[in-house]
């Protein structure tokens, strides 16, 4: 058991006063984040980063995560106080949080959430605890050829998963590959598509443009909006929480299944959005009594929040194992470490030992911190509510400049900053989606250079794709992903032919 | 903690009429940004096909990677271009109301004024400026509130990032005159 010594060595790590400051500072932060509307877990860290350059990797680490954990945290409050589902996530939570909140058991309900928020994450932490550093291993055999295929892997199947128009994603993804590429090539040390700029020079700094396309272009949305809002105000008593606790077995199936929906669609590219619609559909559906769920029942609570954490948590197990993020969050974090010059990918279990066990410890530490937290403050975030939308927006616009200035100290990017913007919204108003542009930018360049190499290493052939059962079952699964939905037609057009030829 | 009483109760004085009419809509946006992304592809593609997007000895130029996902993404954006001319059906949703353009133009002048005063002002007096103009003239928020809830962020922020973090940002006249 290696790896327990090292996780307990992670928490020695932490458990410093200091440590534990960043914590609490990084979960109301992430709490606050994920209460203000137009405001999610993405443009949070992607606003707060700045705040962490100066600081050693393994405290920004654990500050920044600590935000994602409070962002998550933060969603189920506005959903059940002010049916406004703070996150696309939290929607789900809506459906019975809001109802049980008008009865007069918002303390049950916020119990439950974040109740079922720590299980679901916890479930998620110790997947990542015990597979990560195998994966990892695993991965250390990867030769170029491999990796080219892993990365082909994601990208296709956002492409066939997605449920997007497929020429919408397809879009997203190339501009952000090809957005990855301007600049110097790191290859040949030739400059690309920079049109004789000295600004583009440096490239399109993927954080920059990800304050852009989630942060500006979220307060143009979010201003179209009518912001008034009226909601229950509440107080969570020590005696609600251990009544919440004392009937938590009965509905272990539930928080199980949503757990086990969760960690699935977080690890592959399907999210925590769909994640907690399904973990909720499924309770409803194995329930003996469908007919109550939607009109406050505490298990329609425990179930999508359960998921939805499940989900946003096991998405950093790519991330950390392979370098590959598993959500836009954490392409967002995976940017993070690339800026403390940490490569994310499997060498990272091995040169950084200190570093992902720290992290990983943070998670545990940081959801039972968070835990505590948002059960004794929840009077004060629902409060923040109270602060009109128009003090909040500027406040935001001008975080969302620091943070793109401080990356490179470059005016030019406040710019840029300011064009994603525009980007970001008009891309969401019509339906293109941006996680694969995010992803397709954070991961170009790696995907770029594992392909150039591979391609000198085999003198230019593609069979290297398929040169060995690994390489080649990725690859060959990559390309079924691609055209999955043709295929899944197909196959079920087969099935109604044969079907009436056997009846 | 059973009180039912609607406790928060938060108003938005200059929200958007909810029968505003359409400015645009779905099937028109659609279309331009296809041409414009049709375009990029055009144009990114030409740079790198100069750069050399085909091999030589050691393997792929450095032109070919982006070469082909330029004409991935042409391809994709006339594929789009296609698909909203087939279906005009999509073409009458309304993406934005006149109301709501003007809510985000009140946003976005906003910002784009402030990028252009950071670049002559400075940072901090550019952020002064942003917040307390837009609590006063889009939030309609007491001027003295608005002043000081400026001051207060700006100066929190002076103190978080130029002084607490050394993360150095970008000053002018005001703070040249203080001897920073």
């Amino acid at each position: 058991m290696e790896a327990f010594g090292l996780l307990l060595h992670g928490f020695a790590v932490l458990l410093t006063w200091k440590t534990l400051l960043l914590m609490m500072v990084g979960l109301v932060l992430g709490i606050f984040v994920g209460v203000l509307p137009g405001l999610g877990g993405p443009n949070g860290v992607a606003i707060l980063l700045p705040l962490t350059f100066t600081m050693d990797p393994t405290s920004a680490i654990v500050m920044l995560s600590c935000i994602y954990w409070g962002a998550l945290f933060g969603g189920a409050i506005t959903s059940i106080l002010f049916n406004i589902p703070g996150e696309a996530w939290s929607v789900a939570t809506t459906f019975d949080g809001y109802p049980m909140a008008q009865q007069g058991k918002a303390a049950e309900a916020l119990t439950a959430a974040f109740t079922s928020s720590f299980i679901g994450s916890l479930v998620a932490v110790l997947l990542i605890t015990f597979l990560a550093p195998m994966i990892s291993s695993f991965a250390l055999k990867f030769g170029p050829p491999e990796f080219f295929a892993v990365y082909l892997l994601t990208f296709c199947s956002f492409v066939g998963l997605g449920r997007e128009a497929k020429h919408k994603t397809v879009i997203s993804m190339s501009l952000g590959l090809l957005l990855a590429g301007v600049g110097m090539d790191t290859v040949s040390g030739q400059l690309r598509m920079t049109f004789g700029s000295a600004e583009l020079l440096r490239g399109i700094n993927f954080l920059v443009a990800v304050i852009g396309l989630f942060g500006i272009s979220e307060i143009l949305l979010t201003m179209e909006e009518r912001l008034a809002l009226r909601g229950h105000a509440a107080g969570i008593s020590l005696r609600v929480v251990l009544s919440v606790w004392k009937d938590l077995p009965k509905y272990w199936v539930t928080l199980l299944r949503s757990s086990v929906i969760g960690c699935w669609l977080g690890i592959t590219p399907g999210g925590a959005i769909a994640a907690s619609f399904m973990g909720y559909n499924l309770a409803k559906r194995f329930s003996k009594d469908q007919e109550s769920f939607g009109k406050g029942r505490i298990e329609g609570v425990f179930a999508p929040e359960t998921a939805a954490h499940a989900s946003g948590t096991s998405a950093l197990l790519p991330m950390l194992a392979l370098g590959i993020p598993g959500s836009g969050t954490a392409a967002i974090l995976l940017g993070g470490l690339m800026v403390w010059g940490l490569n994310p990918g499997p060498l990272l279990f091995v040169e950084h030992k200190d570093f992902v066990w720290g992290l990983i410890a943070s998670m545990y530490l940081g959801n039972v911190v968070g835990l505590v937290l948002v059960l004794t403050t929840v009077p004060i975030f629902a409060s923040i509510l109270r602060v009109p939308f128009a003090a909040v927006a500027p406040m935001i616009v001008v975080s969302c400049a620091i943070g793109a200035y401080a990356i490179q100290n470059a005016m030019f990017d406040i710019w840029l900053m300011l064009g994603f913007g525009v980007v970001g919204y008009v891309f969401k108003k019509i339906g293109i989606p941006l996680a694969p542009f995010t992803l397709a930018l954070v991961l170009g360049s790696r995907a770029e250079d594992a392909f150039r190499l591979s391609m000198i290493g085999s003198g230019g052939d593609m069979k290297v794709f398929w040169s060995n059962g690994l390489v080649g079952g990725i690859t060959t699964l990559a390309i079924v992903l691609l055209f999955w939905p043709v295929i899944d037609k197909a196959i079920a057009g087969l099935g109604r032919m044969l079907r009436p030829a056997r009846a | 903690m059973s009180n039912t009483e609607l406790e928060i109760v938060v108003d938005d004085p200059t929200a958007p009429e909810d029968n505003s009419p359409a400015v645009v809509s779905t099937g028109v946006v659609d279309i331009v940004v296809s041409l414009l992304l049709l375009a990029l592809a055009v144009v990114l593609g030409w740079d790198n096909w100069r750069t050399g997007a085909s091999w030589d000895s050691t393997g792929p130029q450095p032109g070919y990677f982006p070469f082909y996902l330029s004409v991935i993404l042409g391809a994709a954006s006339l594929y789009g271009l296609g698909a909203t001319f087939v279906s005009r059906r999509e073409a009458v949703e309304t993406v934005v109301t006149r109301a709501q353009l003007r809510r985000v133009m009140a946003v976005f002048v906003p910002t784009f004024l402030f990028c252009l005063a950071t670049q002559y002002l400075g940072l901090y007096v550019a952020s002064f400026l942003l917040i307390a103009g837009f609590m006063r003239l889009v939030g309609k928020i007491a001027l003295w509130k608005s002043l000081l809830t400026a001051f207060i962020f700006t100066a929190a922020m002076f103190m978080t990032f130029d002084i607490a973090f050394d993360v150095i940002m970008p000053k002018g006249p005001l703070e040249a005159a203080f001897g920073y």
